[in-house]
């Protein structure tokens, strides 16, 4: 089973260049989405996206022609409200035709504004609610231990979204059962819908807490690509293994950075215009 | 089974057959787990952990956790039976019983122990009497109570073997067997377990055997009353129901659960539309039981045979003008 930009394939510094060609494209689509659709949650999708990106390019073993094989590596995107970015991702990796991507939104599409397994290939689960994500990913990890399989697990989680406990009954089951082979990714922009983290409920200590919880914690720039990508490797202490991503909420459009607003505003004619320009310059 | 040997037969608690069902499984087919909340006693697992020790999940005191770990073990290609107490159950994970199982159509089976009034005086927070409305408002979720240990066996047989979700309730309180013996449960299809034209008693779970007592009560004045075990209630054997109103004219339901959204109110919503009948709804009303047994509470609420063979004279007298 091979990803076609697969680590194993190419040089070191090719994969980086695939990684950031493969972003690039993704928030070019997600951005087109977004204005065409006049809604989604541009902030939070741009947040992630190099993860995303990093993940499909390079980490996970998945084939977009066989997205149900069984030995497949499971990825859960547990913020599922950034739906446009895992969409534009899957497209460019050939789950589906990009063209696709148009009919974001639109009545009766199979891209809703959270994802759906049943109607989206390369889509594990149902997410949307916050706080679901993380226990069916625990499941999954479960069950590739029970079936004596290698595949991985990799979850991404919000940072805001860890304001839900079902997130600590997971990361306590995982402990309990040292699911090495699962991975958590906690997007760390520290912007929430409504405000910022720490003013709304304080995540922090937050890489103490899932060092406490029992899991190997590993703290990185969640744009960098050689960082995300050597942050995926396996765990070295037979447990569960946290990567928290430090990231910002609209990154790659300056007047989006870092501001509350941009969680799911929509972009007007005009900075879309402006957006694409930085986004290719 | 004749209505005067129901009176005096010996009763079963379903979780047993269950527990049995599920071991018996699990020796043909690896794929079957079990996942619980701390409930190995409760939903009588000890033998099935002792017999697979690494296919008992248990992720502690965590329903969210259950039922989402129950999904993930799905989309592996486990079959994971989600065992916990039925309030806890469907309360607490009510979301993730929405989104990770029904709504995403995985292959979990959802096993609610101990439904109704089962807990008797350990209160309202762990009766489930709201478990039947909750899980009928969501899509693609079949809800099946079975009625005696045949049938719960059969029911845990079709669940391990269709390929998406479902609700079993599991009953505690003991109750004789039905029968007939069912070597395979069908979904959506009801059995009559008694013939009469004089009105029709449609029973779910612990309240099929007194319905059957109230069949016997009224037959000695002279009324027949047609007994359904209505063992799934989604999705409604809507053909049984629209053929007992038109040939006997009354319908009575009754379910150990509140009146406001379960069996009742499927049959009702069913009947209004196409064969309206004068109906009567027993079950628990809108309203948060006393203190009492399991026993006394059904008593309290007139889910009884003399219950439903009081209700069963008013309707028919209702619908005879």
């Amino acid at each position: 089973m091979v990803n076609r930009r697969r680590l194993a394939d190419l040089d070191p510094e090719a994969t980086l260049r695939a990684v950031s060609d493969l972003a690039r494209q993704v928030r070019l689509s997600d951005l087109e989405m977004i204005g065409r659709a006049r809604l989604g949650h541009i902030g939070s999708d741009f947040s992630v996206i190099d993860i995303l990106a990093t993940l499909y390019g390079a980490v996970l073993k998945v084939n977009p022609a066989r997205p149900d094989d069984p030995e497949r590596d499971r990825f859960i995107l547990s913020k599922g409200h950034a739906a446009g970015a895992l969409y534009a991702t899957l497209a460019h990796c050939g789950f589906f035709p990009v063209p696709e991507l148009e009919s974001f939104a639109l009545p009766l599409s199979a891209l809703n504004g959270h994802p759906n397994r049943n109607k989206v290939p390369g889509v594990e689960t149902n997410t949307g609610p916050l706080g679901h994500g993380f226990p069916v990913a625990v499941g999954c990890a479960l069950a590739a231990r029970l079936q004596r399989s290698s595949r991985r697990t990799v979850v991404v989680l919000g940072d805001g979204e860890l304001q839900e406990g079902s997130n600590w009954e997971a990361a306590m089951t995982a402990s309990h059962y040292a699911l090495a082979s699962l991975t958590a990714i906690v997007d760390r922009n520290r912007l929430q819908q409504g405000a910022r983290t720490e003013e709304t409920k304080q995540l922090e200590p937050l890489a103490d807490k899932w060092a406490s919880f029992g899991w190997e914690v590993r703290v990185i720039d969640g744009h960098h690509h050689a960082q995300i990508l050597s942050s995926l490797e396996p765990s070295s202490s037979g447990r569960p293994v946290c990567v928290i991503a430090n990231t910002t909420k609209g990154k790659g459009v300056s007047f989006m950075e870092d501001r509350v607003e941009w969680h799911h505003k929509v972009p007007s004619p005009d900075q879309i215009l402006a957006a694409r320009e930085e986004l290719t310059a | 089974m004749t209505p005067q040997t129901i009176l005096h037969a010996p009763t079963y608690d379903c979780r047993k057959a269950f527990a049995e069902e599920l071991i018996a499984l699990a020796r043909q087919d690896e794929r079957i787990v079990a996942v619980c909340n701390d409930s190995v006693g409760s939903s009588n697992l000890v033998r099935f952990r002792e017999e697979f020790p690494s296919r008992l999940i248990n992720v502690g005191i965590a329903e969210q956790d259950l039922v989402g770990v129950g999904a993930g073990l799905a989309n592996g290609g486990m079959i994971p039976f989600v065992s916990a107490a039925a309030p806890f159950l469907t309360g607490r994970a009510l979301e993730q019983i929405k989104a990770d199982v029904a709504y995403s159509g995985t292959h979990v089976i959802l096993c609610g122990q101990s439904p109704g009034m089962a807990y008797g005086e350990l209160g309202p927070t762990h009766h489930s009497i709201e478990d039947l409305s909750w899980l009928r408002a969501v899509a693609g979720l079949p809800i099946i109570v079975p009625a005696d240990p045949g049938e719960t066996r059969a029911a845990v047989r079709w669940a391990a073997s269709n390929d998406g979700p479902s609700y079993l309730r599991i009953g505690r309180h003991p109750v004789p067997a039905i029968g007939p013996e069912q070597t395979e449960f069908i979904l959506g299809r009801s059995i009559q377990v008694r013939p009469g034209n004089s009105a029709t008693v449609i029973a779910a779970g612990t309240m099929v055997a007194r319905a059957l007592e109230a069949a016997d009560l009224l037959h000695q004045e002279g009324v027949d009353l047609r007994i359904i075990n209505m063992s799934t209630i989604e999705p409604l054997d809507r053909e049984a129901v629209l053929k007992a109103a038109a040939e006997t004219g009354a319908v009575i339901t009754v379910e150990e659960a509140t009146t406001t959204g379960g069996l009742g109110a499927a049959v009702a919503t069913l009947l209004v539309q196409h064969q309206p009948v004068p109906m009567r709804i027993l079950g628990v009303p809108r309203q948060f039981a006393p203190t009492g047994s399991t026993d006394f509470l059904l008593g309290y609420f007139g889910l009884t045979a003399e219950g439903i063979a009081d209700a069963a004279r008013e309707v028919i007298h209702h619908a005879r003008g």
